[in-house]
């Protein structure tokens, strides 16, 4: 066994000084392989860590909420649908949401305007989402002015702001009462945006969407689970969508890696030729281009994991930013929690290292199973 | 004369790197520590967040709000991004990253009214 170790150990030495002799060409490879690695683990992770907080945090999502369309489009909710639903066999407890968006032209940014259920602030109050706060640079007991629907003038009191910690979910909040609200958006007393379903056992939610969408069909009903697939695919799409984008890189990368590894240039054909002729065996040689592509392979993938890890969790994964803001003003200020999925990581090395490793070894067997003197010419 | 015995192993080659190896390993590793932890040290805010979502019945991540129809992906109706006029194109870079919507759901809102249609 410490014969085996020590004879692996000797091949390796003599792989690494293989590649020292062509720093130039090795480093290259080394750089673009382990910025491939990088981004396509920086990928993975962003949207692995995005989806399972968001199948976490969205758990407690509204089991059902029904919105009404008219010509295809999101329309208000007529207060008396409330009571036609809440009739319904199975439905617990159902009530109307008031929500709405405002765009501010001071800092152009849209907010959102909610009333809250519980705990309303009092009339003339308004509670903020910490990004509205530090997009108006606004503290607690301050103004906030607004300009209504009907165009006039709106002064709010910040009563208090939503913590930082719930940014991810909050960040362009304005909670307000539902006398302001209705006020503010010269909102119809007898609509709602939407309704709230609250169902008793969860195994019959599809049975009363099923009933709401037959008594009722000019409504479509949002089930929390549909609310939950749509992040699970949103962020599955993203990260498909970054994957395609990339791969262009990925293909030049391969067939780049493919050349290098797959090719033998006529110095190293030589090269396995002395070998063989001082008497190495053709499993050393394999064994020792093993150790070439395997050294260069993991140290690209290591190199590149770690690096992706740190851009995701310690930095925010501050190079996807760009592309999640958009032309968003208010950005939520928040870092990614690591829920690291094992089998994707993985997935990654098996189809980063593997493959190079394989790819390095086929060519050289064929060299290396002719003839010394033939491989030497 | 006495022949030349290999290298003391920290010099050569192969002990550089399997060390290099070795410790980029042992960080490869404790990224998962660093998860583990991480996460159940976070607990807490992930409650508190549930329970803002709760409280207030939210349904999305304030991620996307430049565009009213990209700030709620699981609310937003299918015509929004033609809403200036049918073959408006658009133009908000999220709009073009973000799926209007998740596609028809079980119910098939889409049939729906045709399903339950008095004739």
């Amino acid at each position: 066994m410490r014969a085996l170790l020590r004879r692996q150990r000797y091949l390796l030495d003599y792989s690494l000084s293989s590649l020292a002799r062509r720093p130039g060409k090795h480093l290259a490879l080394l750089l673009v392989y382990s910025l491939v690695v990088f981004l396509l683990a920086s990928t993975l992770l962003f949207t692995q860590s995005l989806r399972r907080e968001a199948a976490l945090i969205l758990a407690d999502a509204p089991e059902l909420i029904v919105q009404r369309l008219v010509a295809g489009r999101h329309d208000l909710m007529p207060a008396d649908y409330l009571d036609r639903l809440g009739q319904l066999r199975g439905v617990s407890d159902a009530y109307g949401r008031l929500w709405g968006y405002f765009y501010d032209p001071a800092v152009k940014a849209n907010y959102t305007l909610l009333v809250p259920r519980q705990e309303p602030p009092v009339p003339g109050e308004v509670r903020l989402g910490a990004g509205v706060a530090r997009t108006r640079g606004l503290g607690v007991g301050d103004y906030l002015s607004l300009r209504s629907a009907r165009g006039e003038p709106f002064s709010f009191r910040i009563a208090g702001l939503l913590e930082a910690e719930t940014e991810l979910v909050s960040s362009d909040l304005l909670l307000l009462n539902a006398e302001d609200f209705r006020r503010f958006f010269a909102f119809p007393a007898d609509r709602f945006t939407d309704l709230v379903l609250r169902v008793r056992n969860p195994s019959e939610v599809r049975k009363v969407a099923e009933k709401i969408a037959l008594a009722l069909p000019d409504t479509r009903p949002i089930l929390r689970d549909e609310i939950l697939r749509t992040y699970d695919a949103l962020f599955g799409w993203r990260q498909g969508l970054i994957i395609v984008l990339l791969g262009g890189a990925l293909l030049a990368f391969v067939i780049f890696a493919f050349d290098r590894a797959a090719g033998l240039s006529a110095e190293e054909r030589r090269e396995i030729g002395i070998l063989k002729a001082i008497g190495w065996e053709t499993g050393d040689v394999l064994r020792m281009k093993f150790w070439e592509g395997a050294a260069l392979s993991l140290t690209a993938f290591l190199a590149g994991y770690l690096l992706a890890y740190a851009h995701v969790f310690f930095f925010a994964a501050a190079l996807f930013a760009p592309v999640l803001k958009g032309w968003a003003v208010l950005y939520p200020d928040f870092r990614p929690l690591p829920f690291v999925d094992g089998l994707q990581v993985a997935t990654l090395f098996f189809f980063t290292v593997f493959p190079y490793t394989v790819a390095t070894i086929v060519p050289i067997w064929r060299a290396a199973i002719t003839d010394p003197d033939q491989v030497m010419r | 004369m006495k022949a030349p015995g290999p290298l003391p192993a920290p010099w050569r080659k192969s002990g550089a790197f399997l060390w290099t190896i070795g410790l980029a390993t042992v960080l490869w590793a404790l990224t998962f520590v660093h998860a583990t932890l991480t996460t159940r040290a976070a607990a807490d805010d992930l409650h508190r967040r549930g329970a803002l979502v709760s409280q207030l019945d939210l349904t999305d991540f304030a991620l996307f709000t430049e565009a009213r129809y990209t700030r709620h992906p699981s609310q937003a109706d299918l015509h929004s991004p033609f809403q200036d006029h049918p073959l408006a194109l658009e133009h908000f870079p999220t709009g073009s990253l973000v799926p209007a919507s998740a596609g028809p759901s079980w119910t098939g809102w889409l049939e729906a009214p045709a399903a339950s249609s008095p004739e």
